[in-house]
């Protein structure tokens, strides 16, 4: 139904290459997974399928849709999309036009002829909306329904092919399991040949029949789900499992490759993982590996040492978190409310909890839950409405009213990592200018490069800029800023979850032994709660503003008493075709 | 929030403004130079009887705050005084010459959107091409020239030499006063479709990037459709710059009446400002602030109806 030969995408100003000798295909009504980690060319192969490369990429080789060789036919391309194959794209928030009812835009992709009267309710109750719906502008939805707006205005034309890049990863995790379950449910009923692009690998065992693996514009590996979940033939795959955190138990140590993926071009003529395999061989430099058929039916390797990989670790067995013994508490927080104005329902209706030193407690929930805001109260970024926060014993319930010293004080015991490390480095000064000033501002010797060696960061990078460093770096230099006075206390909002899992997993290490060495306590502010049975002490789990379960961690998520806390553990994907249900 | 409350809330904003600016028209008075009873006695000679009837007209006694309550008092009621020149009614002074400067502005409005955002449309679906470059030199180019000297060059080129269009005056009839004030109009608009050309093509570029539009062609959108979401969207940033081109075009007005001599509200402002006539540069300062602030009342409005967010109080996204 849809092939893919050797495609290859460059960008004919610059002469780089970003992708090269994309091969796979989809039989009709089969389920395809393409992942990945950022950059590796997913969107790409997907936008090439489609011949909507963004302007000034060109790409060659052969894509065949539906029977039909289209790469050579912009025509037939444009005749294709809509009725032949179809797009679901990443972001809820920027996917439909903000000044078109929904119902319209639906209404625009239908097949000339039909009704919208009778197909447009007929669509949006398929993907289970009201027909109301139809009368409302996208700003007035919800994430989740805007996403559901989406795959509807993608089916108005009745494609036999549905492509979805990445659909849910700007969802919640509970709706992102409602919204795969319904493109599941659609795929099936419809009979649709279907490619998702996901950088989870679990999320793809679960949702489909095949996975393509790629890494830096290649294609890695090929395989059935349930053949490539039990073994994986290319030391890539096998890594990217491996950096995923389960969620049912906790590691002693999350494996992790050092280093990050490289650019298509920097890898050329080699084999793209060579850098960071530790089974690299000298001819794995020599050449590109093609790929080449390994072990079982349909699988493709492009690992020379397919044929004899040493066999797979069995999976690490869980450990039980440490017992920490019980002391002054460095943060204690008690009945924090927080009301932003103009907002009918409290963002903090009343939490209370504390965090000793060394030790780290996570807070989850979905968005809007108010994780952000208590982060940012007791930070003093935002003012409580009422309730206190005792920072090391200290009464720092409202910054505005305290001396200066004591904010200085209070600034020197808690610290703060942020999801977009981007954004809080600023991007005029050297990494090294950006360190040494946090040291002095505590009064501690400018050793930069011992702080920089701490957090895992060659040295030689002080002298970039944050533009010139990959996103684990940058956090990694947010992390050395805000331990650089060695607080007491460290607040990180979602630190992880914009990195790549490989890059989580160095990350998640490395916060691990900053605790273990400098006895930072952490408040740990997470939506996901693989991350958290790894790295956390003890959970509280927030729902609309209030403290609906707390605990130590392997007893809430193992014997979760709220049927909310059980509702965000159903929704980690667990890699089986029984989920997302 | 509701269209009545959004319509009230922009219409007390309006009035507001123009309340502080009046006040600014007023003191315009106290800031010509000479003293107060000269400026108002214009070339009349100062004797001590015609000092006295000026100082029980205008009040002159009374604290400033009362003599521009009672200015403004007057005002409304729509008595804008004399006219030291010729001693008639301002008002009647304005009302004669207003509907040939709203009628240059709209014609140089007309013109310069028939052409600009046509041309920006062109450069951005043809973005990075030689029509593109074209347009966008064009642009620059119409920008950067002062609407005086086009209106000489298009006196010079199109009245001189090849004789299609009068060179002044007005003309009798529909027809014929179009035909007179094409020049006058194309000379102002030339300015504006620079100014459009650009706001057009970069607002629609800008949309032409984003995900509802890659995501409206990969489902398969007619491109008709898929450009009219884009333009829907360009939009707001198109109508900010209209705001800004009308009313740069009733400042621009002033000379262009000059240049071809016509009688509208510019060349009367310019004959006052020379005679020192400040009962009429009053007017006509209050005029030109009312005028602005419904243009800019008008993009408002416009916002709401291109924009449901603003209307109906949706967040950012
Ligand atoms: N418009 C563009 N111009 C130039 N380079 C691009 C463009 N779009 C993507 N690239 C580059 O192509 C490579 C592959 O990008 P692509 O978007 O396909 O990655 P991806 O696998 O989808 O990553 P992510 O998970 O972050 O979405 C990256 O190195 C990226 O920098
Ligand atoms: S080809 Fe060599 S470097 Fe590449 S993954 Fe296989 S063993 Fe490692
Ligand atoms: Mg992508």
């Amino acid at each position: 139904m849809l092939r893919v030969e050797g495609l290859s995408v460059r960008q004919p100003a610059t002469g780089r290459t970003l992708l090269s000798e994309v091969s796979f295909d989809v039989a009709p009504g089969e389920s395809v997974a393409i992942v990945g980690e950022s950059g590796s060319g997913k969107s790409l192969t997907a936008r090439a399928v489609l011949g909507l490369l963004p302007a000034g990429l060109a790409a060659s080789g052969l894509v065949e849709v539906g029977g039909r060789r289209v790469d050579d036919d912009p025509r037939a391309q444009r005749r294709q999309r809509g009725s032949t194959v179809s797009l679901l794209m990443q972001d809820p928030f920027t996917l439909l036009n903000p000044l078109r009812k929904a119902g319209k835009q639906i209404a625009d992709g239908l097949p000339r002829g039909a009704d919208p009267k009778t197909e447009v309710p007929r669509l949006l109750a398929e993907v289970g909306l009201p027909a109301d719906v139809a009368g409302r502008y996208p700003f007035q939805l919800s994430g989740g329904m805007r996403q559901r707006v989406g795959l509807a205005a993608a089916l108005a034309a009745a494609p036999r092919v549905l492509l979805a890049d990445e659909p849910t990863t700007a969802l919640d995790a509970t709706t992102q399991r409602e919204v795969l379950a319904l493109i599941r449910r659609v795929q099936r009923e419809r009979d649709m040949t279907f490619l998702l692009i996901t950088h989870d690998l679990r999320l793809a065992f679960s949702m489909c029949d095949r996975v393509v693996v790629m890494y830096a514009g290649r294609v890695m590996e090929v395989g059935r789900a349930a053949d490539l979940r039990r073994e994986q033939r290319h030391p890539y795959t096998r890594a990217l499992l491996a950096a995923e955190p389960p969620a049912d138990r906790r590691l002693a140590a999350i494996p992790a490759v050092p280093g990050s993926v490289p650019a298509h071009d920097a890898v050329a003529g080699q084999c793209a993982f060579t850098d960071r395999c530790s089974l690299a061989l000298a001819e794995c430099r020599a050449s590109v590996p093609p790929l080449r058929p390994a072990g079982d039916a349909g699988r493709l390797s492009a690992c020379v040492r397919a044929g004899d990989l040493p066999a797979a670790p069995a999976p690490p067995l869980g450990v039980a978190a440490p017992v920490r013994t019980a002391s002054e508490p460095v943060l204690d927080l008690r009945g924090l409310r927080k009301t932003f104005p103009g907002s009918a329902r409290p963002a903090l209706a009343g939490v209370s909890l504390t965090v000793a030193p060394g030790e780290i407690v996570a807070v989850v929930g979905e968005s809007g839950s108010g994780k952000t805001t208590l982060a940012r109260c007791v930070t003093g970024l935002e003012r409580p409405d009422a309730g206190t926060i005792l920072l090391g014993g200290r009464d720092c319930s409202d910054y505005a009213r305290m001396s200066r010293e004591a904010v200085r004080q209070a600034r020197r015991t808690a610290q703060m990592i942020f999801q977009d490390p981007y954004s809080t480095l600023n991007p005029a000064r050297t990494v090294g200018a950006t360190l040494k000033e946090a040291l002095v501002a505590d009064g501690r010797p400018a050793d930069v490069a011992a702080l920089m060696e701490l957090v895992g960061l060659d040295p030689a990078l002080a002298a970039l800029r944050p533009a010139n460093l990959s996103g684990g770096e940058r956090q990694r230099v947010a992390i050395a800023r805000a331990v650089a006075g060695e607080p007491a206390l460290l607040v990180c909002d979602e630190p992880v979850s914009a990195l790549d899992v490989s890059v989580q997993a160095q990350v998640l290490g490395l916060l691990a032994g900053l605790r273990e060495r400098l006895s930072t306590g952490m408040l740990f502010i997470t939506h996901d709660l693989a991350v958290v049975r790894q790295l956390a002490d003890r959970l509280y789990v927030l729902k609309a503003g209030e403290c609906v379960e707390s605990g130590p961690v392997d007893r809430v998520l193992d014997e979760p008493a709220h049927p909310y806390t059980r509702d965000l553990l159903a929704s980690v994907p667990d890699g089986t075709s029984r989920w997302p249900g | 929030m509701g269209w009545g409350r959004f319509a009230l809330r922009r219409l007390a904003g309006t009035a507001v403004v123009v309340l502080l600016l009046s006040a600014g028209v007023f003191g315009l008075l106290y800031l010509a130079p000479g003293s107060v009873q000269q400026t108002l006695l214009g070339t009349r000679p100062a004797t001590a009887e015609t000092i006295a009837a000026i100082q029980a007209r205008y009040h002159l006694g009374d604290p400033v705050t009362v003599q521009y309550l009672r200015w403004f008092g007057d005002v409304l009621r729509g008595d804008l005084g004399t006219s030291i020149r010729t001693g008639a009614p301002v008002s009647g002074m304005l009302a004669d010459r207003v509907p040939l400067t709203l009628a240059l502005t709209a014609y140089g409005t007309l013109l310069a959107a028939l052409a600009g955002i046509p041309l920006g449309v062109l450069g951005a679906l043809r973005r990075g091409r030689a029509a593109d470059r074209l347009v966008v030199t064009a642009g620059v180019a119409g920008l950067s020239a002062p609407p005086f000297a086009v209106g000489l060059l298009l006196l010079v080129v199109f009245a001189g030499w090849l004789g299609w269009f009068p060179g002044y005056g007005t003309g009798e009839g529909l027809a014929d006063q179009l035909w007179h004030l094409t020049l006058p109009a194309a000379a102002l608009a030339v300015g504006a479709v620079g100014m459009l050309l650009r706001f057009s093509r970069a607002a629609l570029v800008r949309e032409l990037d984003q995900d509802y539009v890659v995501f409206a062609r990969a489902r398969g959108l007619a491109a008709p459709v898929v450009l009219g979401y884009a333009l829907r969207n360009s939009l707001v940033p198109m109508l900010t710059a209209a705001g800004l081109v009308v009313t740069g075009m009733l400042a621009g007005t002033v000379l262009v009446e000059v240049v071809f001599a016509l009688p509208g509200l510019g060349s009367l402002l310019v004959d006052s400002v020379t005679f020192k006539d400040v009962p009429v540069v009053q007017a006509l300062a209050l005029l030109l602030t009312l005028l602005i602030a419904a243009v800019n009342l008008l993009v408002d409005i416009g916002y709401a109806l291109a924009d449901p967010r603003v209307r109906l109080g949706g967040g950012a996204s």
